[in-house]
């Protein structure tokens, strides 16, 4: 049926940068995660899409990090919640439903 | 059922638009930082003149069958690209065939102008409800003409009769424009529009004539060959009949209440020496904002028995119009508001 957005999802990451191969594979962790939301810090994403997206940005995820060094945390959020979040400081406000005119 | 994807719009001249990975990055040399959008989440791209497009970013989204759309910087259709061209040829023989047999045409043509009438009719009696005295009975008085012209259309036997009584409707309507929409000259003026009101009417319909003809491709059919409006060259008919149902409840009711709540003001267009009125920069970004929030609001279709979202409304009824076409619905049965 319906491919409607329904999940909210927080992916945060922790990626050994140590080394040159750890280096590549952040680079390619926050491709991944571009690919599907909107990067709020540097390692945090807030990410709104279907189940199957999740299903296939997890595969994609899953083929890139060294499950020995590497960790990703994924929070699923109640409906509305990504767009009630407060930010204090310099983080940005990620506009998910707003119009996208440039 | 698709799922609500968004529009990307981009006006700025010496905007460039790039493919980065499975993102769009916009980049304009007086913005500083990285700008990306994921390219899952935006199902078509307007573009006006000015606006740069890379062949990589383009030919993906071709192969990913997300339309693009160039307009001018008057915000005149220029074209579209939107992939191999899908759908079915016999779909295609049938919308010709259906052209050329003046019943069917007919019949299609007064199915359109129904919904139409049906749509305003509603809108009229909507504002009436919220309005008082001479100007609530001024009102409905127009939308009786709209029910009187309903019933006329059942009953009119031609094209040119239907016309007819759908222009007389149209003119009582726009007549009655300053009822509707304070201090806003009556009529209408189009290519150019002479007044900030039809100005901003021409914009949005033209962004609703964009989604239309990419609903028609998408399906299969030519935007091209119409029944109501006839077919001419470089003019998309089709797209223009099942507009005609939309225009009352997506358009017309978003800009009376632009204007009405005064989120559009003198300073939002300028006039060009030729008499034409025009959106400046910032009242195009005001009127794209509005349009866009209003494309996500839900409507009732009684036909599916559900809500669907405003942007999705030119998809559906285009599948109906295809179902009618191959013969699986006896009518094509416009979009009523209930």
């Amino acid at each position: 049926m319906d491919r409607e957005l329904t999940m909210e999802l927080l992916v945060t990451y922790d990626v050994d940068t140590t080394t040159p191969d750890g280096a590549r594979r952040l680079r390619r962790v926050a491709k991944v995660c571009e690919a599907y939301g909107l990067r709020v810090q540097k390692s945090v994403f807030e990410i709104v899409c279907s189940d199957v997206d999740w299903m296939i940005m997890k595969k994609r995820l899953l083929d890139v990090i060294d499950g020995d060094q590497d960790s990703i945390r994924v929070y699923q959020m109640n409906a509305g919640a990504l767009g009630r979040a407060q930010h204090l400081g310099r983080s940005p406000e990620a506009p998910h439903g707003a119009p996208l005119i440039y | 059922m698709t799922e609500l994807l968004r529009t990307l719009f981009v006006s700025t001249p010496g905007t460039s638009l790039h493919l980065e990975g499975d993102t769009i990055r916009i980049h304009h040399p007086e913005r500083p930082g990285r700008h990306i959008q994921p390219l899952i989440r935006i199902d078509q791209l307007v573009v006006w003149r000015g606006v740069d497009v890379s062949d990589e970013l383009m030919l993906r989204c071709l192969a990913d069958d997300r339309g693009i759309t160039w307009l001018s910087r008057n915000g005149r259709f220029l074209g579209r690209a939107g992939g191999a061209q899908l759908g079915n040829p016999l779909l295609r023989l049938e919308q010709v065939r259906a052209y050329d047999d003046a019943a069917r045409r007919l019949t299609i043509a007064k199915s359109v102008v129904a919904g139409k009438l049906q749509n305003y009719r509603q809108l009229l009696l909507r504002i009436a409800r919220d309005a008082d005295g001479a100007r609530q009975s001024d009102i409905r008085a127009i939308a009786e003409r709209h029910a009187e012209a309903l019933i006329a259309v059942a009953s009119c036997g031609s094209l040119t009769e239907l016309l007819g009584i759908e222009g007389n409707a149209a003119r009582a309507y726009f007549e009655g424009i300053p009822l509707l929409a304070k201090g806003v000259p009556p009529g209408r003026s189009r290519r150019p529009p002479e007044n900030p009101f039809n100005c901003v009417l021409s914009f949005c319909y033209t962004m609703l004539k964009v989604s239309v003809i990419g609903a028609l491709e998408h399906r299969g059919l030519d935007p091209y060959i119409g029944y109501l409006h006839g077919v001419r060259p470089g003019k998309p008919s089709l797209a223009l009949d099942l507009m005609e149902e939309l225009r009352p409840l997506l358009v017309d009711r978003l800009v009376l209440t632009l204007f009405n709540r005064r989120r559009i003001t003198a300073a939002h267009t300028r006039s060009d020496p030729a008499g034409g009125v025009a959106l400046t920069d910032e009242g195009r970004a005001v009127v794209l904002t509005e349009w866009s929030q209003a494309r996500e609001r839900a409507w009732r279709h009684s036909g599916l028995n559900r809500d669907v979202p405003a942007a999705l409304l030119p998809i559906v009824q285009t599948r109906l119009f295809a179902r009618h076409l191959r013969g699986d619905e006896p009518a094509y049965t416009p979009w009523i508001a209930s």
